[in-house]
């Protein structure tokens, strides 16, 4: 494990002048992703902030190949990339060992990709996948998608005199690729770089698909400061909201143990999107959502035992 | 390649790659984000351990560096947005007002 | 060289594809599509190819594959009809504004509802605008000898688009025609080596393919340079098309034209319906009656000098349309074509016979029908009715 100096010396392989907002979650997951590849890596974005904030036409804030095809298929798009990149390497057109990494927001890949990220994972591309998960569809302006937590406002889950946010619980996207039986999938955060960076150097090095979910805050959509937003990603992992663990060759393994979890509440109540929990009358909610938390918990533990080697 | 794009608004059909395609990589760095700031970072360079916290945590990309030691921040695309200040353990970089 | 075989049209593309031993290969099943992949898996499954075949889990991954690979810089191919076509939709704009080389085969059928598997043009007119150079083939003939074309005319540096090869569902599809194919070492000379305009797979020149024209507003640039490159491909489908003819013993052009330098009264159509209605042109020259026939190879571009120069000298002409569009003046070839019109000379009479949707037969009967209409217009000077349904049960 290289130490942050050491990292230092490496590419970065996004550039300042990007237009995400001050302290958007995702141009840190990226960096922290792409400093953990040995070798070159060629991008493909999914529409999104991301996508849209770093390649305004004539800037690039990218020095490696990129392609941004469309909204719900970054995945495809990314997997015809590595599949020229088989074929001209068997012809003998390259010789360079590339890395081929594919970026998408919750929106593209929990809803609008979700088809495109499972044929791509299935048909076993060398391909690693990153799903930059802030919980709604900030870059059309903060409506929910199936990441979106329960209980969360979002402009189009509005807290009403009848409806408190969003009703239904959050997908789990880790596990379902977990479930496509791919040779590495993983769960990071943003503030925890150690553990995102051990996690994207097994992802890259993995002989096949893999596919990492980090949690990436946006405090636009999260309703918090900008500096706060390592800060939002390390209280997500300490409420055990968002807990870190791999799942290598289908043994599961949490890697950040976390040993007494904060009560959710105490990251919700440093968001304005959950402000309306703390309003009398809505204790019950915010219980609820204590126990999903909690369940979730349980269900990755027992897998992790289930699974031990 | 380094590609020049003087000039580029008045640019007339042919003029541009086709493809809208971008022939090279990283020139988002001629475009500058400082101005966005309301707030600047300051390095208090006696106190700075060269941890690279702030480094690994900035998403623009402007904390200089060179062989490991922190040399300054990149103000040309600084947003200012504070993740440096409020991540550094040291309390090696302060936040203050920006200057009119 | 060359030898003759008797194969169902979807067996001639997918033993052109063979040929042109393509890079990749992305492609979703079916109907009536289906055969061609299958007969080129086979060729993988053999090692008759070295083809990278991704079998992905839709039509639209499989033309979202197909622009990666393309703007990685391979040489790619797929296929697909009707519903297939219809969810690429989205990717089909984005391909073409690529500007990527992407030929694929597009085997007519209609687009549901009520779902119909059979043969009508209304897929292929779905993507008209699409910015894909759109050839319609005749015959078996005719789509394995356009998919050789394709290859170049899309790489062409002049060029670089993506082209559609249109054949009709079934009636060329999976109907056993015989033609002849030039040997192995021939179709691979030429087409050539692929010189990619453009690959991601330089870690010292990277690109980046697809940006955001939000805040500068190039685009209305972008798309005019993008219909520069359509309009001056026609020229380039003609030089290919004769030095295809070179090769094959089988020129090629925009348009082909049959008994038309005499002819009073014309038909206008695309596909396979041009076999039938040469039929019945011979019929009537036999009866004295003087008819021709006028097919258009190159939907898109749309050759309106070669159209109009080619009806310049008829009194009447009548444009077949296996589509429908509701709501509109007659159906897109129609509306092309009597746009394309307005402007000659001679402004000569025309009507529209939509037919054949769903697949619905369309007999030499019918077609002798349309050319009654055309000589009654002749002889009484006057259109009764511009748009007309021919084998519709009404």
């Amino acid at each position: 494990m290289a130490s942050l100096r050491e990292l230092s010396k490496k590419k970065d392989y996004l550039t300042g002048g990007h237009r995400l907002c001050a302290g958007c979650g995702h141009s840190i997951a990226v960096r922290q992703v792409l400093l953990a590849s040995e070798d070159p890596v060629v991008v493909g974005c999914a529409t999104g902030c991301l996508e849209v904030s770093t390649t305004i036409y004539p800037y690039t804030a990218w020095k490696c190949s990129y392609i941004h095809n469309a909204f719900e298929n970054v995945a495809a798009t990314i997997s015809g990339v590595e599949s020229a990149y088989q074929a001209l390497k068997r012809r003998g057109k390259v010789d360079k060992e590339l890395k081929f990494v594919a970026f998408g927001g919750d929106g593209g890949t929990y809803d609008i990709g979700l088809q495109s990220l499972s044929g791509a994972l299935e048909r076993g591309h060398n391909m690693l996948y990153v799903c930059l998960d802030n919980g709604a569809y900030m870059n059309t302006g903060i409506q929910r998608s199936s990441a979106t937590p329960k209980g969360a406002w979002t402009t189009t889950t509005p807290v009403g005199s009848v409806r408190p946010g969003k009703p239904r619980k959050r997908k789990d996207l880790t596990a379902i690729c977990a479930d496509h039986n791919i040779p590495y999938v993983a769960q990071a955060s943003i503030s925890h770089w150690k553990d995102l960076h051990a996690k994207a150097a097994k992802a890259l090095q993995a002989d096949g698909p893999a596919f990492l979910n980090i949690l990436s805050p946006c405090p636009r959509g999260w309703r918090h400061p900008s500096d706060q937003t390592v800060k939002m990603a390390k209280l997500g992992v300490q409420t055990g909201f968002w807990p870190l663990y791999e799942v290598e060759n289908g043994v599961w393994k949490v890697t950040v143990k976390v040993r007494e979890p904060k009560p959710v509440a105490e990251w919700f109540k440093l968001q304005g999107r959950f402000k309306h929990l703390f309003a009398p009358g809505n204790e019950a909610l915010l219980a609820d959502l204590q126990g999903d938390v909690d369940s979730q918990l349980e269900r990755i533990l027992a897998r992790c035992e289930s699974t031990q080697e | 390649m380094s590609w020049d794009i003087k000039n580029l608004k008045n640019w007339k059909v042919g003029d541009h790659p086709p493809g809208a395609l971008i022939p090279t990589g990283g020139n988002a760095v001629e475009y500058k984000t400082g101005g966005w700031r309301s707030e600047k970072p300051r390095w208090i360079e006696e106190k700075c351990t060269h941890c690279m916290i702030c480094w690994v945590f900035c998403p623009d990309t402007s904390i200089e560096v060179k062989e490991s030691k922190m040399l300054g921040i990149d103000y040309d695309h600084c947003k200012g947005c504070g993740i440096c200040a409020a991540e550094c353990p040291s309390d090696a970089i302060e936040m203050e007002e920006e200057e009119k | 060289m060359s030898k003759t075989v008797a194969l169902t049209g979807n067996l001639a593309c997918a033993h052109a594809m063979r040929q042109i031993n393509p890079d990749v290969v992305a492609a979703y099943p079916i109907t009536p599509q289906t055969t061609i992949v299958e007969e080129f898996s086979t060729f993988v499954a053999n090692g008759q190819v070295d083809t990278e075949y991704v079998t992905v889990e839709s039509e639209h991954s499989a033309m979202s594959a197909c622009v990666g690979a393309s703007a990685a810089g391979s040489r790619v191919i797929t296929a697909t009809s009707s519903q297939g076509l219809a969810l690429m939709w989205e990717i089909l704009y984005i391909a073409s504004a690529l500007r990527l080389p992407i030929v694929m085969h597009n085997v007519n059928r209609t687009l549901a509802g009520p779902i119909n598997i059979h043969c009508d043009h209304q897929d292929s007119m779905g993507a008209r605008d699409s910015g894909w150079i759109q050839i319609h083939c005749e015959n078996a003939q005719e789509a394995y000898d356009t998919t050789i074309q394709a290859i170049r005319i899309a790489e062409d540096s002049r060029v670089s688009l993506p082209v559609l090869v249109c054949l009709d569902g079934f009636i060329i599809s999976h109907a056993i025609d015989r033609l002849d194919m030039l040997d192995d070492p021939e179709v691979k000379k030429f087409v050539g080596e692929f010189e990619p305009r453009v690959t991601m797979l330089d870690p010292e020149e990277p690109i980046t393919v697809g940006p955001f024209d939000g805040l500068h507003g190039q685009f209305f640039e972008f798309r005019r340079a993008q219909e520069l490159a359509t309009l001056g491909s026609l020229p380039v489908i003609e030089e290919v098309g004769k030095e295809y003819g070179a090769v094959s013993g089988r020129p090629y052009g925009l348009i082909e034209e049959y008994k038309l330098d005499d002819a009073e009264i014309a038909i206008l159509v695309l596909g396979s319906t041009a076999g039938t209605t040469r039929v019945v042109v011979d019929d009537l020259r036999a009866d004295g009656v003087k008819a021709g026939l006028l097919k258009i190879r190159s939907f898109r571009p749309f050759p309106i000098k070669q159209i109009t120069d080619a009806l310049s000298g008829v009194k009447a002409v009548a444009v077949l349309d296996r589509s429908l569009s509701p709501g509109a003046i007659g159906a897109p070839v129609f509306q092309e074509v009597r746009s394309a019109l307005y402007d000659s000379e001679s402004r000569v009479p025309i009507i529209n016979f939509i037919y054949g949707l769903g697949g619905r037969d369309v007999s030499m009967a019918h077609l002798k029908e349309a050319f009654d209409v055309l000589s009654d217009i002749v002889k009484t000077g006057q259109v009764k009715q511009t748009i007309n349904y021919l084998g519709l049960r009404e």
